[in-house]
Order: structure tokens, then C-alpha cells, then sequence
């Protein structure tokens, strides 16, 4: 009997499926690969709720552990872990309803939320930097907004195999660093066609090819961003005196047409004693 | 430096300014001493009250109205005194003092009142 290969291909898929006997899931549906993972949607039956799961190679497991040891509003908080029969490692996780960042990107948010978006993934970042923990994957693909503009940070800790190269450090070995690169390339690949320049400067520093030339830690480019939203000259960018005194006018147009008021007062006044 | 020693500082400097104007009107220019030192505690006055309404208030739009009127108010004062000049007293004092209800809006550590909220 001949077996076509569409026949082939589904049985390959269905032995793919993770054996969820002996654990509270029941699996719904495949949500996507990353991560040298797959994710899969289901139904933890104690809790009646919906949750993620991840199945990987048992010697990737290590990711679990890791993300578990991260609380932070940005990062994807992990319910359980365990081992499938199979022998394959699972964890459990919220399930994020919303759109990764590459689709956000697309969309017509306004910088403010853009910014947002960046600031949010910066301060996971910079949150398991101080754990000793490196992303090394960091892109739009595993960055999520939520349906309430709530941010999350995935695929913590596994080295890309083929990753975009777009967000990859050029440097061989991966350090905190090579994440502010990342960061870097998100904001740029967040930005607007008509950014300001200082925002593009803000991503070139972080993704300059060497790594002693960028933002020391995560914080201080994200300083530079905040102090962008707030009409402060940024350490990124060396702006010139037409811009200087145009973002002065901006952050000082109140003073700067009561001055105007007073002066025309003044030379009214002046005005109407020659007359 | 609080928001009163804001106002004052900077209602010293402007009413100063505001006085040294009056070196323009040819007929005053003898008593210009008086005028300056009458300009500087009124812009001073304006200042006080501008940066104590600022510890309270924090509100860069009342700020500039409440000093606008405090600045009309002396003006008014100063110019019936002399019972002379009102515009040309009264105009730049409501400027003056709109200016100084900005400066303790934006400048000075906030009040108790802010702290609290915060």
C-alpha cells in the first residue's frame, strides 16, 4: 500500500505531540517554535485555566530554571516544570494574549508606545543582568505586547542557533553587552521612518561593533530614552545649535512667550508715549 | 531652594529688571533709584506668595494666573500711590508676575503637600 507523504508528514506531526498523560494538561493546539522549543496551548485541569506550555530537549531544561529564577512584570512567569514520559522537559507558563513585536511593529502605535514597548523589554533586561543572566537572544519575535499593552520578554537563555542577524552581536562571545546590541537593534526596528535623530543615535550607540563603544549596562540606555521623552539633550548624540535651541523653544515655550509678551508690552507702551 | 525662595529670588531679579525699564521714560530717570528698590520688593512680594500658592498647588496654568494676578494687584497698588502711570505700571507688573507664577511652578523642591501626594 502506498503512503503519500501527506499521510506521512501528519503521522510525524502526531508523534511529535507531547505525551501530556500523568500531568494536569490537556494540550489544545501548537502556538509556535522558538527557542529550540515548540509551544503548545492547554488546559491546566486542577486550575481551569489556559496556559502555555513549552516542550524541549531535556538538555535545554536549564531555561526553565533559569526564567524561574527572574520575577519581574516583563518576563513570562513559569508555573511548573517537569519531564514528559517521552523524556523530553516541559514547563508551564501564562499564556499571553497579544502580538509579538515584529507584528506590533506594523502597526499604527505612536512613538510614546513604541518607546514604551522598548523601555519595558530594557528593564527585564536589565533585571536579569543583575542576576547574572543573559538573554542572548533578544528580537522582535520573542518580545510580546499584551491586549493591554503589557510587555513580556520570551526564550530566555538559549543562544540562538540561526537567529536574525539584524539583532545579533557581531562579538563571537555573548555578554551583557551583546543584549544592549539587541535592545539597540529592537529600539531601531521600532523606530519610525521620520525618528529624531537622537533616537537613531540612541540605537547606534547601542549596536556599535565594539562593545567597550556602546552603553556600559542596560540602564543608562534607557536613561538616554527617558531623558529623549523628557526634551533633554541625549549622551548618545552630539546635537547641533539649530536643534539645541529648537528643543529649547519646545521645552520652554511658555517662558519663552511670556518673555515675548512682555517685551511687546514694553514696546506698546513705548510706542504709544511718542505717539 | 524652595518654591518661596524661588519666588523671591526670582521676583527680586525680574522686579529689578522691570524697574530698570523705567529708565526709558526720561521724566522719571532722577528717582530711578526708588524705582528700582519699590520694583524689587514688589516683585518679591509677588514672588513670596507665587512660590507658598506653589507649594500647594502644583499647577503650572493657576501658577501663571495666580501670579499674573498677584502682579496686577501690586502694580495696581504702586501705580495709586502715585496716583500716575497706571499702564505703564500695571501692564509689565501683570506680565511680571505671570512670568514669576511660572518660574515657582517649574523650579524649587515642592512643598510638604506635593511630598505627601507623591
Amino acid at each position: 500500500m502506498d503512503v503519500s507523504d501527506s499521510v506521512i508528514d501528519h503521522l510525524r506531526h502526531v508523534a511529535a505531540l507531547p505525551d501530556l498523560a500523568g500531568t494536569r494538561y490537556e494540550l489544545e493546539s501548537e502556538i509556535g517554535r522558538g527557542g529550540l522549543g515548540v509551544v503548545y496551548a492547554a488546559r491546566d485541569r486542577q486550575l481551569d485555566r489556559r496556559v502555555a506550555l513549552k516542550v524541549l530537549d531535556a538538555a535545554l531544561a536549564g531555561e526553565a530554571r533559569l526564567i524561574a529564577r527572574l520575577e519581574h512584570p516583563g518576563i513570562v512567569p513559569i508555573y511548573e516544570t517537569g519531564t514528559l514520559p517521552d523524556g523530553r522537559a516541559f514547563y508551564a507558563m501564562k499564556l499571553v494574549a497579544g502580538e509579538r513585536v515584529d507584528h506590533y511593529a506594523g502597526g499604527p502605535h505612536p512613538l510614546a508606545d513604541r518607546l514604551r514597548v522598548v523601555r519595558r523589554t530594557g528593564e527585564a533586561l536589565a533585571l536579569a543582568h543583575s542576576r547574572g543572566i543573559i538573554h542572548r537572544d533578544l528580537k522582535p519575535q520573542n518580545v510580546m505586547v499584551g491586549e493591554f499593552g503589557e510587555v513580556y520578554v520570551m526564550d530566555w537563555g538559549v543562544e540562538a542557533v540561526a537567529g536574525t542577524p539584524q539583532f545579533r552581536a557581531p562579538e563571537a562571545r555573548l555578554d551583557q553587552r551583546s543584549d544592549i546590541y539587541a535592545l539597540g537593534a529592537l529600539l531601531q526596528f521600532l523606530l519610525p521612518a521620520a525618528a529624531s535623530p537622537a533616537l537613531r543615535a540612541i540605537a547606534a550607540k547601542a549596536m556599535r561593533a565594539d562593545p567597550a563603544d556602546r552603553y556600559p549596562d542596560v540602564p543608562a540606555l534607557l536613561t538616554d530614552i527617558e531623558r529623549f521623552q523628557e526634551g533633554l539633550a541625549v549622551e548618545a548624540w552630539s546635537e547641533p545649535l539649530s536643534h539645541r535651541l529648537r528643543r529649547f523653544g519646545a521645552r520652554n515655550a511658555v517662558l519663552l512667550w511670556l518673555l515675548a509678551a512682555y517685551a511687546g508690552v514694553k514696546l506698546l507702551l513705548l510706542f504709544l508715549r511718542i505717539l | 531652594m524652595n518654591k518661596i525662595v524661588v519666588g523671591l529670588l526670582f521676583g527680586l531679579i525680574l522686579g529689578a529688571l522691570d524697574g530698570a525699564s523705567a529708565w526709558f521714560y526720561p521724566e522719571v530717570r532722577s528717582v530711578i533709584g526708588g524705582i528700582l528698590v519699590g520694583s524689587s520688593i514688589k516683585g518679591m512680594l509677588v514672588g513670596l506668595f507665587s512660590g507658598w500658592f506653589a507649594r500647594k498647588v502644583d499647577s503650572t496654568g493657576w501658577g501663571v494666573v495666580v501670579g499674573a494676578g498677584l502682579g496686577l494687584l501690586f502694580a495696581y497698588l504702586v501705580a495709586a500711590m502715585q496716583h500716575e502711570h497706571y499702564l505703564e505700571i500695571m501692564l509689565p507688573g501683570f506680565v511680571t508676575g505671570a512670568i514669576i507664577g511660572f518660574l515657582t511652578q517649574r523650579m524649587g523642591r515642592p512643598g510638604f503637600a506635593e511630598k505627601k501626594a507623591a
